[in-house]
This record gives structure tokens, C-alpha cells and sequence, in this order.
């Protein structure tokens, strides 16, 4: 099959893969790069686990051609921490208990991100919309709600 | 057509683990020689926070903080026995293996001290920080990191422990067909307020309020998020949640997400909870964990303020439009 040269920045580095025609993003991301933080998991865009920046921008990565990221920036959760600093999304998440199995949190702090990035002063329900494509199966999303308000309370105070 | 709100309660007794063969669970637990503990055991954590719990219950009996402990779940063929995460008996069951796995343990740790420290075991204590002293003279005192060097390198000891946890099995009495099929009852009232849409047949869970006895809570946090995510999971099973074909036949069931349905973040609703703790005699520190219980209320509360609202039961779940729909029906006395 014809492999395409495919470079995008990942977390701010610079990436170089071969992709075959059709391969999607997330593939591209696991299997190519090695980044493990975006997870796979309906592999049909219902789940939202799979949830990565591209601009700035929340995508579902099972469902974004990899060719399409050309020239782009791409952010995951492994680029989130600046060395042992958490972000502040990393760090309300982990102070209310916002994860138990941990499954659906790469794609919750993706697109609680990609919320605060773009809406510093976001209402619950504004929270709650931004994570409205993203399935936790134990939580109750409560927590999840709490931590995102948090975050951007803490993020305002600290700016 | 109009929306109908209703009121149901639900109360229950749930029984923590099971009593076939006993329920056993193994823990074992040994030092590194730098005074850090690690606890094997086979039982998993899915997320419940059993890691976080059993170390907190190795840390306390041994005497160390519990940074210096790890919990080590990994592989069922190479750990000690475990019955399994499930019947709610993780903290309970794994809990008490680990007491008697640490208590063993803190019995070498303390010998091969004494002997450092040439006293007698017994004058020994610990002060939860790394450090073991005479009691009455904390000037004479050792760490436990040095501790385990001693008894690793010079005294030839293992610093280890092993732990089970069996309850007595109980036979069914020939005459009256008794018998105690469990140890240990947690305990849980939930109150639902819902509101049912008579013309689409949907069901909102308005608001509950919930009071959960389980022993102590051993880590007040994560028993908060087990008591909400769980409720969140049994609202999921009263009204959403179905594999079964809608019509006509299985062929058309539910096969993923845009089928398989569950409330959403922005379907979730307001849950007031009150913890009430009342440590169980049997139970590790007198906890019982919370498990199942957290969802099981929901279902039956739910389905009696569905009746509240409209006055029809509902007897198979999810109680989904279709069947409130179809019991409105049957209610009015129109034909299908």
C-alpha cells in the first residue's frame, strides 16, 4: 500500500510519520508515535475516550484522517504537565476524585481543555455541554463538572 | 398530556461478600530493605479505590506512613488467593487479610528492632512516621528503613507477614432450613423525585436524597465518589440501560453507544447524601465498604415514584417510554 509522509507538531514537537490512505488520526497517534494517552475505545465517535486538540480544537481522533493533520498542531494528555508541574486541569481532576477506572480521562481533560482555553469563565452548563460527547461509566460525571469549574476558577486566580 | 411528578422510597439490607467456602482472601505483605512494604494481593481494583484503601489499613498496622507502602494487584497467577472484586467484599474480605498479613509482619519488624536495639519487643512501638522507639524513651529509636537493612543483611530475617480472611461456613439447619449466609450488613435508604411525561413517556429523575450506613468510612472521599457514581449507575439501569431488541426481534438490539443508552452529564441529577457510620465488629478498622449498594436503592425507589407519579407499576426494567406508554395504555383501558 502507498504510504503518505504525513508532519505535524505533537505537544509542541515536531513529528515525521509514514500513513497508509484512510488511516485515521488515533492510529497514527498510537501506533506510529507511540502516544498511548488518547485511548481507543468505540472506534465509532459515541465514546469520546479518543478525544485530542487539533488546533485547538476538540476532535474525535477514530474519526479524523491522519492526512487531514497536515502542518497542524496536535495536543494530547501527555503533553498537559510541564515536566512535574500538573496542569491545573490535572490537578482539580485529582482533588475531587473526578477519576476511577481512568479510561474516559485523557478525553475529559482534552475537552475540558479545549473549553477553557477558548472560555475562561465557563457556567456548569457551559462544563457540561463541553463534555456532553464523552461517556464516563463511573463517576456520574458529577466530579468531573466540579473538577472543570475548579480548574477554571484556579486558573483565573493564578493568571 | 401533562408531566406527573412523583415520590418513591426504597430502603435496603445489603449483605457484604457471600459465605461459599467461607469467602476466603489472601494478602500478603514484606519489606524491601529499605524499610518501604509492599502488599501483594490478587483481588483488583477497577477504580473502587481497594489500592488506595488496603494501603491505608497495611500503613496503619504496621506503623509506617503510607507512602511507604505499596499495594501490588497485578497478577492473579502469581499473587496470593483472592475470591474476587465483586459481592461488595473488597474492603471488607482484603481489608481484614491485609490486618492479619501486617500484624505478622509488624511482629518481625518489631523483633529484629529489639534485637538493634537491645530491648525487648514487647517495650517497642512505632510512631507512624518511620521510626521505631522504646516506649517511654523515644531517644531510643531506630528507622525502620534501618531496621529492614538489619534484618536483610545481618540478622538473616524476612520482614513478612501472611494474612487470611475465612468466615465460618454455615450449614443450613436440617430442621428449620436456616442459615447465615453472610457476616456483615451495610445498609441504605434512598428517596427519588421524578417527573413523567405522559405524552412522551420519558422519565426525569428530578432529585435524590440518600442516607448510606457502611461501617466506618475509611476514606470519606472515596466512599462520596463510590456513593455518587454508583447512583448515577443505578438511575442508568431504571431508565436506560437495555440490551434487549426494542422490535420486533433480538436482530435489532442494542449494539453500541447511539443504541446502548445511558444519561449523559446533562441528565444526571441533584443527590444530597448523608454517610452514617457504624464501625462492624468483624469489619477491618470497622469498615464494610460501600460496593453494589450504591446503585441497588435507585432502581426500586425510582420505579415507585414512577408509580407515585401515573399509578402504574412497572415490573421490567429499563423502565423506558415504550413501557410507560404502553402501561398508560393499559391504564386508560385503550387497546394497543
Amino acid at each position: 500500500m502507498t504510504k503518505t509522509p504525513l508532519q505535524f507538531r505533537l505537544n509542541g514537537a515536531e513529528k515525521a510519520v509514514f500513513t497508509e490512505g484512510g488511516q485515521n488520526l488515533l492510529d497514527v497517534l498510537r501506533r506510529e508515535v507511540g502516544d498511548f494517552a488518547p485511548k481507543y475505545g468505540c472506534g465509532q465517535g459515541a465514546c469520546g475516550v479518543c478525544t485530542v486538540l487539533v488546533d485547538g480544537e476538540p476532535r474525535l481522533s477514530c474519526l479524523t484522517l491522519a492526512e487531514t493533520v497536515q502542518g497542524q498542531a496536535v495536543e494530547t494528555t501527555s503533553g498537559l504537565a510541564d515536566g512535574p508541574e500538573l496542569h491545573v486541569l490535572q490537578t482539580a481532576f485529582m482533588e475531587h476524585f473526578a477519576a476511577q477506572c481512568g479510561f474516559c480521562t485523557p478525553g475529559m481533560l482534552m475537552a475540558a481543555k479545549a473549553l477553557l482555553d477558548t472560555n475562561p469563565t465557563p457556567s456548569r452548563d457551559d462544563v457540561v455541554e463541553a463534555i456532553s460527547g464523552n461517556i464516563c461509566r463511573c463517576t456520574g460525571y458529577e466530579p468531573i463538572i466540579d473538577a472543570i469549574l475548579d480548574a477554571a476558577h484556579n486558573r483565573r486566580r493564578s493568571a | 398530556m401533562a408531566k406527573h411528578r412523583g415520590r418513591g422510597v426504597a430502603s435496603i439490607n445489603y449483605p457484604i461478600g457471600m459465605n461459599l467456602g467461607g469467602d476466603p482472601s489472601q494478602a500478603l505483605v514484606h519489606s524491601n530493605p529499605d524499610g518501604k512494604f509492599t502488599v501483594a494481593l490478587s483481588s483488583i481494583d477497577l477504580g473502587q479505590g481497594m489500592k488506595s484503601v488496603t494501603r491505608q489499613i497495611a500503613a496503619e498496622t504496621l506503623g509506617v506512613p503510607v507512602a511507604d507502602v505499596y499495594v501490588d494487584t497485578a497478577d492473579s497467577d502469581t499473587g496470593p488467593h483472592c475470591m474476587g472484586s465483586f459481592a461488595s467484599r473488597g474492603t471488607h474480605r482484603v481489608g481484614n487479610a491485609v490486618i492479619a498479613a501486617a500484624k505478622e509482619a509488624r511482629g518481625v519488624m518489631l523483633e529484629a528492632a529489639a534485637e538493634e536495639l537491645e530491648v525487648n519487643a514487647e517495650d517497642l512501638e512505632t510512631d507512624g512516621k518511620g521510626n521505631i522507639h522504646v516506649r517511654g524513651a523515644p531517644q531510643r529509636s531506630i528507622s525502620v528503613a534501618d531496621v529492614a537493612i538489619a534484618a536483610q543483611f545481618r540478622q538473616g530475617k524476612t520482614i513478612s507477614g501472611r494474612g487470611i480472611f475465612l468466615i465460618p461456613l454455615s450449614d443450613v439447619d436440617p430442621e428449620t432450613g436456616e442459615m447465615t449466609p453472610v457476616s456483615c450488613y451495610a445498609h441504605a435508604c434512598l428517596v427519588a423525585d421524578v417527573e413523567v411525561d405522559d405524552e412522551t413517556g420519558e422519565v426525569t429523575v428530578l432529585e435524590m436524597n440518600s442516607a448510606y450506613e457502611l461501617g466506618r468510612a475509611l476514606n470519606p472521599k472515596l466512599v462520596e465518589q463510590q456513593l455518587v457514581g454508583g447512583a448515577w449507575m443505578g438511575m442508568s439501569h431504571a431508565l436506560y440501560e437495555t440490551t434487549e431488541p426494542h422490535y420486533p426481534s433480538r436482530e435489532n438490539g442494542a449494539v453500541d453507544f447511539n443504541e446502548y443508552l445511558m444519561p449523559g452529564p446533562g441528565d444526571i441529577a441533584r443527590h444530597n447524601i448523608a454517610v452514617l457510620e457504624r464501625p462492624a465488629p468483624d469489619g477491618p478498622f470497622g469498615g464494610k465498604g460501600p460496593g453494589e449498594m450504591c446503585a441497588n436503592p435507585v432502581l426500586p425507589a425510582v420505579a415507585n415514584a414512577v408509580f407515585d407519579a401515573i399509578g402504574v407499576r412497572i415490573n421490567d426494567l429499563p423502565i423506558s417510554p415504550e413501557r410507560i406508554l404502553r402501561a398508560l395504555k393499559t391504564r386508560d383501558g385503550i387497546s394497543h
